[in-house]
């Protein structure tokens, strides 16, 4: 169960206390997150909505652990991700986040199959475990037969197949979505929300990702919009049309 | 090293860059192994020079003659186990593009002084018998396909006209010191005085001497010189280490000249790898940028451009190296002994190698640095 009122349960997956973020861009303080609250839940599908430098992005890069807040707290799992060090970081980001870009994001130099299997690269798995698992992910994206295409030789739905399949190949706790949409036609579009979609309700996966597109929004359990740096819920939505109309 | 596919990939990204940046590294190698090959060369007389032994020059110059009869005045000086004196024939054999230099010895007292340049028994037995005997070093002899019983013409330059002198090839000399000269031709001091217009005849061009104690080498160097000051042969006494030493300096400052080269190649080298790591890491921040944002550690960041420079620099030391290896055998050979052996020596290739690396290491640091220093937010914004 989503809630932006700070009464969330103790035990959320992650819950976000006071969050503020503070940009100073000359001599002039930008107050881009003033007192944020959030809780989420294991296996809920978040959207946050909101117009252009309305901090989208900064609350994904905070919740994700790419950027640390003026004030306030992010705690998730249970771990308080606001006091931790660059490398305990780094390190938690690794265990705990699976990033999914607008531009996908993908090296080109590396194909389909070594792109997914970065993030196990800095796990202890052996060769053939890697191999498992980049299969497994490949498979679930639906491409295990474009596994030695390089990113150039995919279309965009397909690179971002790809960097779902990176971002879920780990198992991490939570996945962090910014416009994932943001660069594709409405049927690649339509394939990836679908991808998004089966990934929270077949594998039970926390899905927070960033929108523009009222559509793709309305396809999570819940929208937020940011307003004055503070979120605020836009209702609950109907969540299973867009799933099972497409399926 | 499960990181290996990553960094061998982004080091292919660019197969132009890369081949003109490892090409760089070639060519630097190849010069530094060519310069250190000609220091080594013109230092080698220096390097292997007896520590017991003193040259005697005339103090105006070397080719200034010194009167035989010295010789027993300088036996007598204590400290002195053992005295020998060459001249310089300067002849030509066939061609004067095949120099090598040739000697008129002391043959009974040659070997004493200068033991590591053997000669078998036999045929230095020869050779003492055969007023028109020679030995040739194993070097020269090599070059143009001599060998004991050969009859060699060699044609005097400086001392009596255009006049061809033959010898019989005796024996063939090695030397027991490795990069030891042996490229030298040897004749008997006898036929030589024989051969000589009188205005040669009772004159050497230097004397070589053994002394029974190195610690001893000032003192009798001062001795001898001091014996002879204020004569028409003055002399110029010194350790065979700081004559060769000196025979070099004529050339001018070699070494000085050798290391601003190679200084600079390398300094050029260093902007040239420092530009190209830098334009490479500039490139792909926002690709770095996603590997910081799903969990590659800062260091790991550097490691990973530290390593493609180290592979730049691996693989262009190596290219250099190895061309190096198979041209100055060849540059040798068309140098016709002007210069003693060029040896690229395993201590050439180690101090190569080791700089190439270093070279590659400085230029991956700072853009490594940097790389491993930037924020992700920002480095995201570059995609």
């Amino acid at each position: 169960m989503v809630r932006v009122d700070g009464t969330g349960r103790s035990n959320s997956l992650i819950q976000v206390r006071g969050l503020d973020k503070t940009y100073k861009r000359g001599g002039e303080e930008i107050h881009v997150l003033q007192g944020l609250n959030l809780d989420v839940d294991k296996g809920d599908f978040v959207a946050f909505m909101g117009p252009s430098g309305s901090g989208k992005t900064t609350l994904l890069n905070l919740l994700g652990g790419l950027d640390v807040p003026t004030r306030g707290s992010i705690t998730v799992a249970g771990d308080e991700v606001t006091h931790m060090s660059a490398s305990k970081l780094t390190q938690w980001r690794a265990r705990h986040v699976g990033f999914i870009f607008q531009m996908y994001n993908l090296i080109p130099v590396l194909t389909a199959f070594q792109n997914v299997e970065l993030p196990l690269l800095l796990t202890k798995l052996s060769k053939s475990e890697r191999r498992r698992h980049v299969e497994t992910a490949l498979g679930v994206v639906g491409l295990s037969e474009r596994m030695n295409h390089y990113p150039r030789q995919l279309s965009g739905g397909q690179e971002q197949r790809v960097a779902i399949a990176r971002a879920i190949v780990a198992d991490p706790t939570f996945l962090l979505c910014d416009e994932p949409t943001g660069d594709l036609d409405r049927k690649s579009a339509d394939e990836i929300m679908n991808l998004i979609i089966r990934l929270v309700k077949e594998f039970g996966k926390t899905v927070l990702m960033v929108t523009h597109d009222p559509v793709v929004a309305k396809l999570a359990d819940l929208e937020l919009h940011l307003e004055k740096g503070l979120l605020v819920e836009a209702g609950q939505v109907q969540q299973n049309a867009y799933a099972g109309g497409a399926a | 090293m499960k990181f290996r596919g990553l960094i061998f990939a982004n080091l292919f990204r660019k197969k132009v860059r890369l081949i003109l940046t490892v090409g760089s590294f070639a060519v630097a190698l190849f010069l530094f192994s060519f310069l250190a090959v000609v220091k080594g060369a013109f230092g080698r007389g220096a390097d292997i020079a007896g520590a017991d032994r003193l040259v005697i020059i005339n103090r105006i110059s070397i080719i200034q003659p010194l009167p035989l009869n010295y010789k027993d005045k300088i036996m007598r000086i204590p400290g002195v186990v053992a005295i020998t004196h060459n001249n310089w024939f300067g002849g030509v054999y066939q061609d004067e593009k095949n120099f090598f230099p040739q000697f008129a010895i002391d043959v009974e007292n040659q070997r004493k002084v200068i033991p590591e340049l053997k000669v078998p028994d036999d045929q230095w037995a020869n050779f003492v018998k055969d007023r028109q005997g020679a030995i040739a070093g194993a070097k020269t002899a090599a070059r143009f396909g001599w060998k004991v019983g050969d009859r060699i013409p060699i044609k005097t330059t400086i001392f009596g006209g255009a006049s061809t002198w033959e010898f019989n090839l005796d024996g063939i000399y090695h030397s027991d010191r490795a990069g030891g000269d042996e490229s030298q031709f040897w004749f008997q001091w006898d036929a030589f005085e024989e051969g000589v217009p009188k205005t040669f005849k009772d004159h050497v061009g230097w004397y070589v001497l053994k002394i029974e104690n190195p610690d001893d080498a000032p003192r009798i160097a001062k001795a001898i010189d001091d014996m002879f000051s204020n004569s028409d042969f003055e002399t110029k006494t010194e350790t065979e280490s700081a004559f060769a030493a000196g025979w070099v300096k004529q050339f001018g400052n070699i070494e000085f000249l050798i290391l601003t080269i190679g200084g600079v190649v390398f300094f050029t080298l260093l902007l040239v790898t420092g530009n190209t790591m830098a334009i490479s890491v500039r490139e792909r921040i926002g690709e770095l940028g996603t590997l910081k944002a799903i969990g590659f550690g800062d260091r790991t960041i550097l490691f990973f451009v530290l390593a493609e420079s180290l592979v730049i620099s691996l693989i262009g030391g190596l290219i250099g190296l190895g061309l190096a290896a198979l041209a100055i055998p060849v540059l040798g050979a068309a140098l016709n002994g002007l210069l003693p052996s060029l040896i690229l020596s395993p201590a050439i290739l180690s101090v190569g190698l080791g700089t190439a690396l270093l070279v590659g290491l400085v230029s991956g640091l700072l853009p490594g640095i940097g790389a491993m220093r930037m924020r992700v937010v920002n480095a995201l914004r570059r995609v």
